[in-house]
This record gives structure tokens, sequence and C-alpha cells, in this order.
């Protein structure tokens, strides 16, 4: 197994940043790489690394930013990781990135890391928070009694860069050969801890009382025993309502962008082509791909606001406060955060998981996501309940509808916590209060949008191309008419649908929701032969109360859209993860569904 | 007869004497600061039996009170917080 990367000099000489979490490592990895990380599969490895190619000295060297660690023999799934990578993969060099503010605690990783045989740089991050706080670390001392070069940089604002990458360049030029680290070599946790407090009496002078400042006063108020909860709702629903406000314009602005696109240049272009060609590429290609980039803008502007929650470190504070009644499911209270999250959107709910560093907390958290009553569904709701509900009960409908997306993941979290169980302490470091810097919630929302197209892309336009198979061959055919494939399929699946109170027709219209949720509508509006304009009257003609409701309930619940579909797969590596998925939520809409109209048609209704 | 951390009053801090958890809640115990001899306050505890907000030195950490009952204690103390600060 090599370290060389896919493009890379053959000489290509490899390094890793490794370091505790919560100390500004990946910002530092991203200052020291520019703009070119990107998060890609190591060879060798099955799990995705954040890697990026930099200049040191005339070389070219592969960076790899590793998952943050406490220690380097721990148990956790990152802990195993970092462990099998420096194990396997000849690097050139390790850095150590640690958080001055915390150097006692994090100097037995430094001691295992040095006795690996590895040439390490250890970098002092936060070195400003740290002379604020009264902090003094005697820097070449600590180099001298750790006998590896040491730099205090403050990535955050890139004060010492310049001297992080020269030594790095040094580090580099002064070993040819890479090297495999031995762990064999590392010395128990008792001698390290020994080592800590000798080397730490010498270099680290720590001030008698830590000033408390400003953390804990916002602690006082938002860890409040009372108020605590209600400020993390209303934190929340202001997240909620920035991804509302702002993504929402930008996603109907994308839309009427693409729109333009396609009457005023790729429709007149196919103008002499042949129609099912026509049909091909604007209803199948172009309609599928604007379903995708309409989801750009939502992501970016989602991806912002949770780079500002979870750098400012108020994320693991509500972790803190939800976890009373997360644990209960077999959750932690961070995926309370990405539940709410969800509601705004499932995808970037989704990709947000990643915080959760156990991979079976990890999946729970996945599979519960999908029930969170998106703004998709939201549409969809909105249509459906003022078309057939007076104005005086629909409000109470969809406040129903919302219960029940609560609910749903409630009941699938108890179902499946055993199975996912994640045997982890949700033991965290609650950091002090930061203000992230634009830069750096500007650089997440870009990444987030960047690994969403690069990955989903293919998996979308597939999806969105099969059913435009299914609804459009054989050619002539009415679109999702009798005699296309999903006229048959509704046909067949007509008996597992009749007992919900949904006729042949209406199923079509869910299977165009398999795509995305808001296609739910246009999809009725091809079905029922009805225009926009026209679509509220079909429909209330069409359904009654309680079918319209059993209807609605299936939306809810079926499955995850094509985009939150590929997500699951891409964050699981998994396809037997993502077909539970699928097919869970499909199982419970059936039954949601059927005890639903069955009990109301039974009850009269 | 020790006690133990998830039993530790609000506003109190106490010394380590011993951890008895082993694996992975050890491990990260011990890389976050949970060590004998080390010092622990309970600055506040969540709300329906949710996790304890700890300080050890300069750190600050959240454990669930399940987990803390492998920490044993002595020698407690009110915690002079720095409420004038």
């Amino acid at each position: 197994m090599t370290a060389r990367g896919d493009g890379a000099p053959a000489s290509g000489r490899s390094i890793a940043t490794i370091g505790p979490p919560n100390t500004g490592k990946s910002t530092f990895f991203n200052r020291l790489t520019g703009a070119g990380a990107r998060v890609a599969n190591w060879p060798g490895m099955t799990v995705d690394v954040m890697t990026a190619r930099v200049l040191l000295g005339g070389t070219l060297v592969r960076l790899a930013d590793l998952p943050g660690i406490y220690s380097l023999d721990g148990h956790s799934d990152d802990e195993v990781l970092v462990q099998r990578f420096v194990a396997t993969a000849p690097l050139s060099a390790i850095v150590a990135v640690l958080n001055a503010t915390r150097i006692e605690l994090q100097l037995p990783l430094v001691l295992a890391l040095a006795a690996t045989g590895v040439p390490l740089l250890v970098v002092l991050n936060m070195a400003d928070e740290a002379a604020h706080l009264g902090i003094a670390i005697d820097a070449p001392r600590l180099a001298a009694e750790l006998g590896v070069p040491v730099v205090a940089v403050s990535a955050k604002y890139g004060h010492g860069m310049d001297e992080a990458k020269r030594a790095l360049a040094t580090l580099v030029a002064a070993r040819p050969d890479p090297v495999v680290a031995n762990l064999a070599a590392v010395p128990a946790r008792e001698a390290r801890e020994r080592e800590t407090a000798r080397i730490a009496a010498l270099a680290v002078r720590m001030p008698a009382v830590l000033p408390l400042g400003i953390t804990a006063r916002l602690d006082r108020a938002l860890l409040h025993p009372w108020l605590g909860i209600p400020l993390f709702l209303v934190a929340m629903f202001a997240v909620f309502q920035a991804v509302f406000g702002l993504g929402v314009p930008l996603q109907d602005a994308t839309k009427w962008l693409l729109d333009a696109l396609k009457t005023g240049v790729i429709a007149p272009a196919l103008e002499t082509a042949p129609p099912m060609v026509r049909s091909f590429v604007i209803e199948g290609l172009v309609d599928g791909v604007g379903t995708v980039a309409t989801f750009v803008p939502l992501l970016a502007v989602f991806f912002a606001a949770m780079a500002f929650v979870e750098d400012s470190g108020y994320l693991a504070r509500a972790a803190w406060l939800m976890d009373a009644l997360m644990s209960r499911l077999g959750l932690d209270g961070r995926a309370f955060v990405m539940q709410l999250m969800g509601f705004g959107c499932n995808v970037p709910a989704l990709m947000a998981t990643r915080v959760l560093r156990n991979r079976a907390a990890r999946l729970l958290s996945m599979l519960v996501i999908p029930f969170s009553l998106c703004s998709a569904r939201l549409q969809v709701f909105l249509f459906l309940t003022t078309a057939i509900f007076s104005p005086r009960l629909a409000p109470v409908v969809l406040f129903a509808l919302y219960l029940m997306s609560f609910a749903a993941a409630f009941l699938t979290a108890v179902v499946w916590r055993r199975k996912y169980s994640s045997r982890e302490p949700l033991l965290m470091e609650l950091p002090p209060y930061r203000l992230p810097t634009p830069s750096m919630v500007v650089a997440e929302a870009s990444r987030a949008v960047s690994h969403f197209l690069r990955r989903a892309t293919g998996f979308i336009v597939a999806g969105v191309l099969l059913i435009w198979v299914l609804t459009h061959l054989p050619p002539g055919a009415t679109p999702a008419g009798p005699e296309t494939p999903a006229g048959w399929l509704a046909e067949a699946l007509a008996p597992v649908f009749r007992p919900l109170g949904i006729d042949p027709l209406m199923s079509i219209a869910l299977m165009f929701g398999f795509v995305a949720k808001e296609i739910v509508l246009g999809g009725l509006a091809v079905v029922l032969g009805a225009g926009n304009d026209q679509l509220a009257g079909v429909v209330a003609a069409r359904l009654d109360a309680v079918s319209a409701m059993s209807f609605m309930i299936f939306t809810l619940i079926y499955t995850p859209c094509l985009s939150a579909i590929a997500t699951l797969r891409d964050e699981s590596k998994s396809l037997r993860f993502t077909a539970l998925a699928v097919l869970w939520p499909l199982a419970l809409a059936w039954v949601a569904s059927f005890a639903f109209y069955q009990a109301a048609r039974a009850l009269g209704f | 007869m020790n006690l133990s951390l998830d039993r530790l009053l609000t506003n109190h801090s106490a010394s380590i004497v011993s951890v008895s958890a082993s694996g992975m809640a050890g491990d990260r115990m011990a890389a976050l600061g949970l060590l004998p001899g080390r010092r622990v306050a309970v600055l506040r505890r969540a709300p329906f039996g949710g996790p304890l907000h700890l300080r050890i030195g300069p750190t600050e950490l959240m454990i669930r009170r399940t987990d803390a009952r492998a920490v044993l204690l002595d020698h407690v103390h009110r915690w002079i917080s720095h409420r004038t600060a």
C-alpha cells in the first residue's frame, strides 16, 4: 500500500495533521492548503479524509487532515481510523495541532506521536487565546524537552503560518524517505502522564485562576435551568428562519434562471429534434439537473448557519441541553439539533451528522432525520390542506402533520436504537465561545456545496432519468398514462394502495415525489391533466378529507427524496443501510396511512 | 466511603480518587483530564436528568450522570465560583 495519491508526482510525499477535537486543526489545514482541499478517499483507506496538495520548499506534498482524536491508543471509530492510517500510510511528517489553552491535557498525545518514529512538528494553535487567558508557553523550552520543533500560531487570524510552513519544509527535506508509524513504541498512559507533568512544569505557566469572562457569563444565561431550552429553541428558530428567509428566495431565483435557460435557449435549440429526444433532454435531463441545482442555495445558507452554530461553541451546549431527552431515544443531544435542521431540508441535516463521530450513533441519526417535515413537503401540504380543508381547519391539519413527523422520528429511534446502539460515552469538551470569522463560515458553506454536487449529482441524474423512462415510454404515450411503465406499475400496485384510499393515479404522483417531494404537485397536475391554476379544484373534487389526509400521511413518511437518498448512500457508504433507510419509511408510511384511513372510515368519516 | 461524581453537588469541587471506567470511556475520561489527583468542579446540571457541566483546570466538559458514577471523589469543598469576575 502506498500513500501516493492520484496525480501526485511519483516522488510525492505525504503529511498528516493530527490533533484533538476543538483545536482548530481544520482551520490550520485550510490555512496551509488554501482553497484546494477536498474530501477524498485516501488510497488504501475506505474512509473519507480531507486531502490537499501544498508546495513546501519546492516539493509538492500531499496533506491529509485526519479526524480529531484525544489519544493514539483509544477505541473510538476515529481513533481506530487514525491508528490504521499512521500504521499503514508511509508519512514524511506528522503535524500535531494543539489548542495552546489546553496544552497540559494534550501533551500526552504529542508524546505518543513523538514515539512513533515519524518526524513530528508541534503546532500550538490559538496562541492568541492562550495569551489572552494568561497562559505562558515557553516554546523553545518545550521544543527542547520534546525533541521536536514547536511553532505557535493563530490559524484563525493567520498569524505564524509562514513560520509553520518553513518548519514543515525543513522537516520534510531532512528525511527523504517516508516512515510508517511504529505504534508499539508508544509509551504507556501512566508514563506519558508523568512526562507531561514534568515538561509542563518546565515550559508552561498557567495563571492561578483563569479569567472566566464572557463564556461564563453567556453560559449563565444560555445554560440556565429554565431559560436554556427555550433560548435554544429560539436560536434554532432563528437559524431556521434564516435558512427559509434567505435560502428559499435564492432557490426560487435559481429555479427562475433555469426556467429562463430552458425556454429561452435549450427549447429553441431543440426545435427540430425528434419529439422523444426533446422530451428526454428537457423533461428528463434539464428538469432533473434543475431540481438538483435548486438545492444549492439552500445548502449554502444552511451550512453557513450550521458553521456559525458549531464554530461558536454553541452546538456542544445545545447537546448538553437536549441530551436528557435524546439519550432516552438512544441518540445524543447533538442529534436533536440535526433533527430540527432537517425541518428546513433533510439533505444538509444528513451531511451535518458528520459531527457525530460514532458510526452507530450517526447511522441512527441519519435514519431518523428524513422524517423531518422539510420545506419541500411543506409546499405540498400547504397546497393540499388549503385545497381541501376549511381555512379554520387547515392550520390544525398542518400542525398534526408536524406532530406526526416527530412521532415517526421518535418511533424509528426507539425501534432501531438496539441495532444502532453506541456505547460511546457523551464526554465532550464545552469549548469557550468564539466569534466565527466570516471567511471560515463561507469556506464551510462552499465546501459542503461542492461536496454535495460532486457526490450526489450522478446518482440524482440517474434517478431522474429512471422516472422519465417510467413515465414517458413507449414513444407517443401520454406522460404517466396507463400504457407507460408507471401506468402498469400503478395498476399492479393498486391492491397495495387501495386500502389507504389512494387510487392508482394518485400513486403515480407519489412516484414523482421519489425525485423530490415538491414534484408531487407537478406529478398530480400531469396525471390529473389539470393546469396549475385548476389543480386545486380538480384535487378537491377527487379527494375527500379522509383520503386526502391519508395521502398526506403517506407523502410525509414514505421515502426520502432522491437527493436525500444520494446523501444517505454517500454518507453511510453502505447500500444495505441506504436500502433500510428507504424501505423502513415506506413500510411505516403504509402502516400509518392504513391505520388512519381504515380507522377513520370505520368511525364513519 | 467515597462520593461518586454524579452525586457531587452543584458549585462544589472535589479531588478525584479513582476512575473505574475502562475501554473507550476510560480513555476519553483520561484524555479530558478526569484523572486521579485532579480537582473537578460541578458547574451545573442539565434539566430532566441531563448531563453534568464540569470544570477541570481550564477545561470545561460535559459528562452523562451514568458515566460520572465511575469517578470517585474525596475532599469536597464548596467551589468558589468567580461570580464577581
